[in-house]
């Protein structure tokens, strides 16, 4: 027998802190083909999903571990058939229910059966205000006519809109058009959400990274509106890794707030960890969510500080942004226990100047996403 | 455009909002779209006082009875509290 320690055999101390939310990511099929998708390079496929009643005891042990919202999300969550029974398993279950969508699929019949099924809160994503780069940019014909349909939609229903606008250097100069769009359709929060590099996005990189003036302007436009629409709009905005000193506290620290459930069951501490390589997430086909949560190796190797090395190891921060992203590190460094290069502190900082130079140099092509083939430009 | 709580106005949560027990962590709170936050002992007060009938002059006599205290100190703190949450977009009249 082998004596080696596996990074599983922590001392037993207490339980980790509950989640606060489940991030249940249904399908990975999208109408949709947008070049930053946040999903995995390797698309799971609608065979291997997990089937209704399994998401419904998903949501129950959420609840009871102690998630209080789920968001459903994919791919295209509506791309489901069983998406109603699903609302209503996770609202049975008392979460509050968010459905993150980009609305294309959604008719007054389903909205209805939605709002039924106990729905709270609908976040729905715009690729852009100007018909043709909406279109260009989500790989969809006549995308945004649907869209605002669909936010119509939710409001005839009487839910509340977030509209949640990914931006980056083909779009941020329509922030103004994007604040008025969401006044307009009634929506009460806006999210401006910066592209995130990794998986096809970091496929992207060049066509998307916006420049620095942009980033300025930007910046200056939310700060003007935030002010302006007091009350009326609540603009949520981060300003992106490639531009900032200090990484973002990912997910609120690996398994310190959040769960995702990957359409195939993975649990995963973040919805891009799958990126990683050498872990053996645990699957709730296997195991139950407390289990994955408290006791598996995926979740234990980078919550807290034990794992961090220099300069996180030793820096004030450490407990404040937990050392940044694992899967911007991976996917920068090759290391996943590196500091986040996105904090200034970082030896790989210089990456992101590079970046940002050689993106500013580059033409806009999109690589698509596509379900069974990594990434390649055309 | 938020409209201004008047004494008669009858404050509720907002479209989204949901107070709830998180049994898990011993506490109440306020669940919304991308956001949540516990609230203090007084405002939690305040917020399960918002069944969709009282209006705030109602929320500072049920309080000012409850505590025996000064009703124009209670209608103050009520009336700012209530403006925060309703800035916050957590309560709207
Ligand atoms: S980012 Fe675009 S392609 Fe990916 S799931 Fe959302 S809408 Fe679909
Ligand atoms: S060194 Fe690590 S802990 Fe310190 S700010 Fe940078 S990423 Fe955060």
């Amino acid at each position: 027998m082998n004596a080696i320690i596996q990074p599983s055999d922590r001392s037993p101390g207490p339980p980790p802190e509950p989640p606060l939310a489940l991030l249940a990511e249904l399908t990975h099929r999208c109408p949709l083909r947008c070049p930053y998708c946040s999903n995995p390079v390797e698309l799971t496929r609608v065979a291997a999903e997990l089937d209704t009643a399994t998401w419904a005891r998903v949501f129950r042990e959420a609840a009871a571990l102690g998630c209080l919202q789920v968001h459903l999300s994919g791919g295209e969550p509506t791309a489901r058939r069983d998406i109603a029974e699903i609302v209503r398993a996770a609202s049975e279950a008392g979460l509050y229910t968010n459905l993150i969508t980009a609305g294309v699929l959604i008719d007054a019949a389903m909205m209805a059966r939605l709002a039924e099924a106990g729905l709270d809160h609908v976040q729905l994503s715009v690729q852009d205000t100007e018909p043709g780069s909406a279109e260009r940019i989500g790989g969809y014909r006549n995308a945004l006519p649907k869209k605002l349909a669909c936010a119509q939609l939710v409001r005839d229903a009487g839910l509340p809109l977030t509209l949640n606008a990914v931006v980056h250097r083909q779009n941020l100069d329509r922030l103004p058009e994007m604040i008025a769009l969401a006044l307009e359709l009634g929506a009460g929060r806006l999210e401006v959400a910066h592209v995130q590099y990794y998986g096809w996005a970091l496929a992207n990189r060049d066509a998307l990274l916006p420049t620095r003036a942009q980033l300025e302007a930007a910046t200056a436009e939310v700060t003007r509106a935030r002010e302006d629409l007091k009350g009326r709009l609540v603009i949520d905005y981060v300003v992106p890794d490639y531009y900032a000193k200090r990484p973002k506290s990912c997910m609120g620290g690996w398994g310190r707030r959040f769960l995702a459930v990957s359409p195939a069951g993975r649990v995963l501490p973040c919805h891009a960890a799958e990126s990683l390589p050498g872990f053996d997430f645990p699957n709730v086909r296997e195991v139950s969510l407390r289990e994955a949560w408290e006791n598996s190796e995926a979740f234990n190797r980078f919550r807290g500080t034990g794992w961090m090395k220099e300069p996180c190891r030793s820096c004030a921060r450490a407990e404040i942004d937990w050392g940044g992203c694992r899967c911007q590190a991976f996917a920068l460094t090759g290391d996943a226990a590196a500091t986040d290069p996105a904090c200034g502190l970082s030896p790989d900082h210089a990456l992101l100047d590079m970046a940002v130079r050689e993106a500013a140099a580059s033409e806009g092509d999109f690589t698509y996403r596509v379900m069974g083939a990594a990434p390649q430009k055309a | 455009m938020t409209a201004v709580l008047t004494p008669d106005s009858i404050p509720r949560l907002a479209r989204g909002m949901k107070l709830r027990e998180d049994t898990a962590r011993g506490q109440w709170v306020v669940l919304g779209p991308e956001r949540m936050f516990v609230p203090d002992e007084i405002a939690l007060e305040v917020l399960r006082l918002l069944d969709g009938t009282r209006s705030v002059d109602g929320i500072v006599d049920e309080l000012a009875a409850r505590y025996a205290a000064p009703r124009g100190e209670i209608a103050a703190d009520v009336a700012s509290l209530l403006r925060e949450l309703a800035e916050k977009g957590v309560v709207q009249a």
